[in-house]
């Protein structure tokens, strides 16, 4: 190391480093930017104080502040259940068939409901509620269990064919092919029967002997004009609307294995407000009674 | 200071300077990295969380190998909107028998943590068949070739071997019976009281798919049915500060 030599008056010092006779200026660092570094160290000292940071033997350090993100998404959730408390709690109150007329009331229920439906219910029935094969389309007039807000409010409270609920609506229909209750030429005639409820019969001979075949296995649920029975869940074959497929393929397969399609019992995992949010939803979507 | 002009000593010898900057990184490295071995709330004590069984095993290597993670994530965040969405944010108990852990880092679709439980059996059917089917607006490609793809377990042992060599506490009665259990599981009418005794009484035994044999789907649909539903969030108090 060298001894800092000038060139000229007006160089800086050098620091006094020599490589092979290069040898470096001293020049002092802006000020900005020195004192920039001093309070950044200042700002994570104090940082390290007000918030998690340091491991000891067991734990972090907590902070002074104590924040943490958990407690945050807490604090967050109670603050939004607060707020939405007294309506709720309107809600819960109100009759069901009352809420829809009243403006507010009925503008909460429905906007929480149509959250709380995009969030559980649209997986199945389908954001825009149309259903699919299998899964009931909510927007029209046929129900299964009923469209009224009662009635659809039970459903979604207890839900179908499930175990979580002993209130679960239920109705089995018998896997009349499986079991060997028909024979496979009853099927035959019965399904097309059945077609020829909606007019569309493949094979309008079989349709007088299919018709007695209903009636002896099949008019006790769905009706001897078939049209249904909804307090057994027993749905309209005379409308030409089907869940499962109204072709013959479809319908011959309903009949042999019969189907059992599940809903679960919400009122395991959502709020009574929010079932009646969400069944006011559904109530308005076009199909309420 | 005279320790801050020794710096010439380690600047002209590259070795020493190799040595000590080492040295640095490692006790970096150590601070951040060490504490989570010992410090006690890095996994929180939690009740349920279990071994897979061989065919949630199965189920999880489908998951893996058809890249599932890559539009899905296992990881529900603490903030509202996702508690909301998809239940209680994820613990880190959790994911202690994924190797490697599922959390994955993009949502194409949505999180699946907790999607145990959400849907029937027959529902996943229709969805893997023709996810359009059901979700019109979705974007997920058809895998209705796992129903049609049976699986006997015939690895299912060594499987577990692995994983336990990993740190899963499988027993070796679990292990000496992988293959049996794999096949118990999708068979409801089978003799499975052995699975339940060794994996506990919550495990499913149903036929997933809805078809005689052990398939693809079979084990996709039991993985799916079982994802975050086995910490039991009666006994469990989220302790904030973590």
């Amino acid at each position: 190391m060298s001894k800092p030599v000038k060139k000229f008056d007006d160089d800086p010092n050098t620091t006094g480093h020599s490589w092979d006779g290069i040898e470096e200026f001293d020049n002092p660092m802006p000020r900005w930017w020195l004192w920039t570094l001093y309070a950044t160290i200042i700002w994570a000292i104090g940082y390290t104080i007000l918030y998690p940071a340091w491991p000891m033997v067991n734990s972090a350090t907590a902070g002074i502040l104590g924040w943490s993100t958990r407690g945050d998404v807490a604090a967050e959730i109670a603050a939004v259940d607060e707020a939405n408390a007294p309506m709720n709690a309107k809600l819960e109150a109100a009759e069901l068939t009352a809420i829809a007329g009243d403006a507010e009331l009925g503008s909460y229920a429905v906007s929480s409901g149509s959250a709380v439906f995009k969030t559980w219910c649209a997986q199945c029935h389908g954001s825009g509620a149309a259903g699919a094969k299998g899964y009931p389309n909510l927007l029209d007039d046929d129900w299964l269990w009923g469209g009224s807000v009662e009635e659809i409010h039970e459903t979604v409270t207890h839900g179908i064919r499930n175990e979580d609920s002993d209130d679960a609506r239920y109705s089995e229909m018998p896997a009349f092919g499986r079991d060997e209750l028909l024979e496979k030429e009853e099927i035959d005639q019965v399904v097309n029967f059945v077609m020829s409820l909606s007019g569309e019969a493949q094979d309008a001979s079989k349709v007088e002997a299919g018709a007695v075949v209903f009636e002896d296995n099949c008019s006790s649920c769905h009706m001897e004009d078939g049209t249904g029975d909804r307090s057994q869940g027993a749905p309209n074959l005379a409308d030409a609307l089907w869940l499962y497929g109204g072709d013959y393929a479809a319908l011959s397969d309903t009949v042999a294995n019969s189907r059992y399609g599940v809903m679960p019992a919400w009122n395991t995992r959502l709020t009574e407000a929010q079932i009646r949010a969400v069944s006011s939803y559904v109530h308005q979507l076009g199909g309420g009674e | 200071m005279a320790i801050l002009d020794k710096h010439k000593i380690l600047e002209t010898n590259a070795t020493l300077l190799l040595i000590c900057s080492f040295l640095v990184v490692t006790i970096g490295g150590l601070v951040q990295i060490a504490p989570l071995f010992w410090l006690e709330n890095t996994i929180e004590k939690v009740e349920g969380m279990r071994p897979y069984t061989p065919l949630e095993m199965a189920g999880r290597e489908v998951y893996i190998r058809e890249g599932c993670y890559t539009c899905h994530s296992q990881m529900i965040r603490p903030m509202r909107d996702e508690v909301e969405r998809y239940g209680h944010y994820s613990l880190a108990a959790e994911s202690m028998y994924d190797h490697p852990f599922q959390w994955g880092s993009k949502r194409t679709g949505p999180d699946l943590a907790r999607v145990g439980g959400r849907y029937s059996d027959e529902w996943h059917v229709d969805h893997l068949r023709d996810p359009q089917a059901v979700v019109p607006e979705s974007v997920m490609p058809k895998y209705g070739f796992l129903e049609r793809k049976m699986i006997d377990g015939k690895y299912i042992g060594d499987l577990l071997a692995a994983n336990a060599m990993l740190g899963t506490p499988y027993t070796e009665e679990m292990l000496a019976s992988a293959q049996a259990d794999f096949k118990v599981q999708a068979d409801p009418d089978s003799d499975y009281d052995g699975l339940l005794e060794r994996y506990g009484d919550k495990v499913s035994v149903r036929n997933f798919d809805g078809q005689p044999g052990v398939s693809e789907a079979d084990a996709l649909i039991a993985y799916l049915q079982m994802l975050g539903t086995l910490v039991d969030f009666s006994t469990f108090t989220p302790d904030a500060n973590r």
